[in-house]
């Protein structure tokens, strides 16, 4: 516990200090902290999943307060939510199966289990995943509420019925804390190969020839393109460098490195470039539920001369960043303002900020926001780690994703606590 | 809580590797040693205040904490079990891979005495960052530390690394941005040295006179008007030992750089370090206060802002109107605020106005109160109805401590450091009898005292209030400033001989300045002398005590023994004139008596003769300008101090002869004693008679 506590503490700062730049590396490392939290988490003999959630929601209310801007913190603990409750779910199942079947005789059941439930519980997270089941958000709506209360009521009738349910209790905990790091596993290797899986849908996108336009750096975009270079695929890049970090230049001399043709361009140059390029591709800070995009600043622009030109705009996003929240929820209207230092040098303009003389307060602002949205009626494709989608499918794709449950789990823990 | 526990033991055992690898360590002091922010810290010390919502001290240690510093040690003084209680209570105890020790000290009153305090406890193992507890900053330590280390292992006497940054400071108030005079450093551009350091630079002379020796060794130097001295440090060890060693070292800057700067027998060296993009000041007044406030409600200290500090609390950055309310203030309607500061638990009454004032915690103003620009109401004062707080006050319920000596002073009064607190919750029960006592100074049903801003300081006021200077001020100096350039222009003698320089024959600057520094140094010295003088006659101290103490002054102001001698005897003319007499016998029985108790004391000073006529130059001196009543004196007591032996006749024979050739208005004195020195040459010749 205390060790849990630590790296709880530490990954917090971090958090709070802005240390940890990217999403994926702050994604990956969230679902690491979560898998150590569950590991950690001493299981009651009665409803485990609900203790399993508690503790999650417990450290990931607090690691979304660290750093409200950085919305994959709050994706990632999501779907571990949504993997325990799923997990919850499955061997629940599993186990109503195993007690209807066998109701007669205890010894049988023991035995039944061992082998069920480790067919099952697996069987139905990959199957629940993994099939688009049509009616996803209505099933997951009504089931979990049930979730919740079933292990209730059967751990109460076993308590009545027998001593030799305790033993089969503690199995069945295990089950369920093992099945959940096993899925927090999977999840936290889904996001760390993200990257590749998404370049590897690169050559169906970009041809021969072609003129790509992008917008500051994105790790996702340069594996992106470069494993179009790899297949043999000759094409031209164009950067726009992205201010006031200048991150394209970055990208640029990467991009250079590895064999790609690239041109440079500032910002507002775009516009009078978008009318030779053939495709934009960019990355997100997030994708929101309703297809909307938190981009870095200067994107909206973009998307807006590509329209105008009707050029595509692409979107690769890994997984993690899919949030399940809309653009309109007060969380996601936080923007980051950085220093104003980016923009101009302090002891320059250090007479311009002289609060002394004049009427007190500075006539000269600076205001250094991190993020745009871009509204989904401009993005042409999102591409993922499981392929292309449309805007207007963002929704399925996160109900599968996420439990209606958690959805604001920080605004009711709060509350309750 | 045992996750705490574990981690604190953790920590100790961790403690024997982390002392072989040298953790980065630093010194945070959290008090000023000055009295800028009375009267607030009379009742809570300055780091504890909140800097747009959260205590100053905050913005501090997370700075440390994310520059990589391990081992953090506050001192605290002022107030200490505040600052003590408030660290405790608060996250900074409970972090790993950062430790906050707090050391107390009741007796220290100046940031000399707490490194010298810390040093005894030997604590700093390395090279630690020294800095105080009003400091904001984002910058990185990485890339200062390195040169510092880097310069450490080329020169071992590079002892120090200074922060600066660029911030012009305005042309007309010749004061930075932070309130701050205008500072001068000359930087040898090539190794960052610091070679020059002067922040009290006089304007009135127009010019600054650096030692040429500067200039002979260095092949390059900018002289820098335009940085701002961001008060964070980067030392050696050795700094402390130089401040145990160097006693006397009270201020950081004024003391010890300045003093290293101009020692060479040493040969320490500081180094400065500028930062560009990122952000470090202090708070050092209240115009710093408001300065630095909307820094960081600009964001220039990102990530150090509020929002990012405590993400519970629900400050969220929105567009920023010119004032902020705090929690659980109540503001009537009809209210204008602009620009002020206004603290927690704050009331408002109807129809007040407020225009940059700072208002603290649990004040009330009553309906229709005004608060004219610049006012500093301290905690819980209440303002009367339609009362009209004047500009630049400071009021609060605790009454201005009456003695006001120096600047080197402490944010307490005296010994109320520990009870500081208790003191104010008794007046929250008093306050129905405080009520009548004080309803005439802040209108009716007003609690407090309008704090007296004591002569000279009113029209220095305005440079460091939170309010902005106003209009007329500029407006004058900058009328100020043109007629000084015209003067200026029109002649370059103009100047120097309105402030009656001797000569402007050679028209050497720094020769000039020199000069007068030596006399400024003189005239304080003869102060010094006098008063140790006069305590000594009064509390009948011993010769031999007295002579230690003037042999004291004497090391501590660089004077010669000549000046002691003159000093010495200055003073005790100067009490033989000021005790009663009516007439010139008295006037001269009552110098014998002083020079006969006391000329031991004035013997040991004149060892020969060139001291001696020093004592008789001085006294011609006098009786032509503060003593006239000796001038007719002069003979005899030239002569009572011929039989006490403390002049020599070889000495007032000399004097004679030096002044033969001055002018007539010279010798008046001269032909006074004329007689008295005839008498001496004929005895010597007897003397010589009989000796052959």
């Amino acid at each position: 516990m205390p060790d849990t506590q630590a790296l709880v503490n530490d990954f917090l700062n971090k958090l709070k200090k802005r240390k940890i730049e990217g999403s994926q590396a702050t994604a990956k490392q969230t679902a690491e902290l979560l898998r150590s939290v569950i590991s950690q988490t001493r299981m009651p003999y009665t409803n485990q999943a609900a203790a399993l959630i508690h503790s999650v929601k417990a450290v990931g209310e607090r690691l979304i307060a660290a750093n409200p801007v950085e919305l994959a913190v709050g994706n990632v603990v999501r779907r571990v939510l949504h993997i325990v409750r799923e997990e919850d779910l499955s061997l629940t199942t599993a186990a109503m199966a195993g007690l209807n079947l066998s109701a007669e005789s205890d010894d049988e059941d023991d035995t039944d289990r061992d082998n069920h439930p480790a067919l099952s519980a697996a069987a139905i997270a990959a199957a629940s995943r993994s099939t688009l089941r049509p009616p996803s958000l209505q099933t997951l709506l009504e089931d979990v509420p049930d979730s919740a209360a079933v292990p209730h009521t059967s751990s109460s009738g076993g308590d009545s019925e027998g001593k030799s349910k305790s033993a089969d209790k503690s199995s069945r905990s295990r089950k369920l804390k093992h099945d959940v790091i096993e899925a927090v596993n999977e999840l936290i290797q889904d996001i760390s190969t993200c990257h590749e899986l998404i370049a590897e849908q690169a050559v169906e996108h970009i041809h021969q020839n072609e003129v790509i336009l992008t917008l500051g750096s994105s790790r996702t975009v340069l594996e992106f393109l470069c494993a179009a270079k790899e297949k043999k695929r000759s094409f031209r890049v164009f950067v726009a460098e992205g201010a006031p970090r200048y991150q394209g230049h970055l990208l640029a001399k990467e991009l250079v490195t590895r064999g790609l043709q690239t041109t440079l361009i500032t910002d507002s140059a775009v516009f009078a470039m978008i009318s030779r390029v053939n495709m934009v591709i960019v990355g997100a800070h997030a994708v929101m539920a309703n297809g909307g995009v938190i981009a870095p600043v200067g994107l909206n622009m973009v998307a807006l001369a590509a329209q105008k030109h009707a050029v595509p705009f692409v979107v690769l996003a890994g997984s993690h960043k899919l949030c399940p929240l809309y653009p309109h929820h007060p969380e996601v209207l936080l923007n980051e303002l950085r220093s104003p230092s980016e923009l101009l040098d302090f002891g320059e303009f250090s007479d311009c900020l002289d609060f002394g003389s004049g009427i007190g307060a500075p006539l000269l602002h600076v205001v250094n926001p991190t993020f745009d949205y871009v509204p989904p009626k401009l993005v042409s494709l999102f591409i993922t780690d499981t392929g292309g989608h449309n805007p207007s499918y963002m929704y399925r794709l996160i109900a599968d994703y996420y439990s209606a449950d958690d959805l604001v789990l920080e605004r009711r823990t709060t509350s309750g606590n | 809580m045992g996750a705490q526990k574990k981690g604190a033991t953790a920590r100790v055992s961790e403690d024997p590797e982390e002392l072989a690898r040298h953790p980065l360590q630093a010194i945070l002091l959290a008090d000023s040693f000055t009295t800028k922010f009375r009267p607030i810290t009379l009742e809570r010390p300055k780091v504890l205040l909140p800097l747009v919502n959260i205590p100053m001290i905050n913005y501090t240690l997370a700075w440390l904490e994310s520059a990589g510093v391990e081992e953090v040690f506050v001192f605290c003084c002022a107030h200490s079990k505040q600052v003590i209680d408030y660290l405790e209570s608060s996250e900074w105890s409970s972090q790993p891979n950062f430790s906050v020790t707090t050391i107390e000290s009741h007796n220290s009153i100046s940031a000399g005495d707490a490194l010298r305090l810390i040093y005894e406890r030997n604590v700093i193992h390395g090279d630690f960052v020294l800095i105080s507890g009003d400091t904001v900053s984002n910058m990185s330590l990485t890339q200062a530390l390195q040169e510092h280390k880097d310069r450490r292992k080329k020169d071992a006497n590079a002892i120090m690394t200074m922060v600066v940054k660029q911030s012009k400071p305005s042309p007309i108030t010749q004061q930075s941005r932070l309130g701050t005079d205008e500072l001068f450093m000359a930087i040898n551009p090539v190794t960052k040295q610091l070679l020059y350091y002067e922040d009290k630079a006089e304007y009135s002379k127009g010019f600054i006179s650096l030692d040429k020796t500067l200039i002979a060794d260095n092949p390059s130097v900018i002289l820098h008007n335009d940085k701002q001295d961001c008060y964070i440090d980067i030392c050696s060890q050795e700094v402390l030992s130089l401040f145990t060693d160097n006693f006397d070292y009270q201020h950081l800057r004024r003391h010890f750089v300045k003093g290293l700067l101009v020692d060479d027998i040493m040969g320490y060296k500081i180094f400065t370090h500028e930062i560009h993009s990122s952000y470090a000041a202090r708070i050092d007044n209240f115009r710093s206060y408001d300065t630095i406030s909307k820094d960081i409600i600009q964001r220039w200290t990102y990530p150090f802002v509020p929002d990012v500090l405590c993400g519970s609390s629900a400050i969220k950055v929105e567009r920023q109107g010119t004032y902020r309310a705090s929690e659980r203030c109540t503001i009537g309607s009809n209210v204008t605020i602009e620009g002020s500061y206004i603290w927690n638990n704050v009331t408002i009454e109807d129809g007040c106005q407020l225009r940059n004032a700072i208002v603290c915690d649990g004040v009330i103003l009553k309906s229709g109160a005004v608060l004219q620009p610049g006012v500093i109401l301290s905690f819980k004062v209440v303002v009367g109805q339609q009362f009209v707080v004047p500009a630049y006050s400071k009021v609060s319920l605790l009454q201005q401590p009456t003695q006001q000596d120096s600047d080197e002073e402490l944010e307490y009064a005296d010994s109320t450091s520990g009870t500081g607190e208790l003191r104010s919750d008794k007046l929250n029960g008093d306050i129905a009898p405080d009520l009548s006592e004080t309803a005439s100074e802040l209108g009716t049903g007003g609690v407090g005292y309008i704090w007296t801003v004591f002569e000279g300081a009113y029209d220095e006021e305005w440079r460091h209030s939170v309010a902005p200077i106003p209009t007329d001020k500029l407006v004058k100096l900058m009328l100020d400033k043109d007629e000084d350039e015209e003067l200026l222009t029109q002649d370059g003698n103009v100047i120097s001989a309105s402030r009656e320089l001797k000569t402007d024959s050679d028209g050497n600057g720094s020769e000039d300045d020199d000069n007068e520094d030596s006399r400024d140094d003189y005239v304080s010295f003869e102060k010094e002398v006098e008063a140790t003088f006069l305590r000594a006659v009064h509390e009948n101290v011993k010769v031999d005590l007295a002579v230690l103490e003037v042999n004291a002054l004497r090391l501590s102001y660089n004077m010669a023994s000549v000046d002691c001698g003159g000093a010495i005897f200055y003073s005790m003319m100067k009490l033989a004139v000021e005790s009663p007499h009516n007439s010139a016998s008295e006037l001269h029985r009552n110098a014998a008596d002083i020079v006969t108790t006391w000329q031991k004391l004035l013997k040991s000073f004149l060892h020969d003769i060139d001291e001696e006529i020093e004592v008789i130059l001085k006294f011609e001196e006098m009786c032509l300008e503060s003593a006239k009543e000796f001038a007719a004196l002069f003979p005899q007591i030239l002569h009572l101090l011929y039989d006490k032996e403390i002049l020599q006749e070889d000495a007032i024979l000399r004097w004679a002869d030096e002044k033969e050739g001055a002018d007539e208005s010279d010798k008046v004195f001269l032909k006074r004693s004329e007689k008295f020195i005839q008498w001496l040459r004929e005895a010597e010749e007897e003397e010589d008679d009989e000796d052959e």
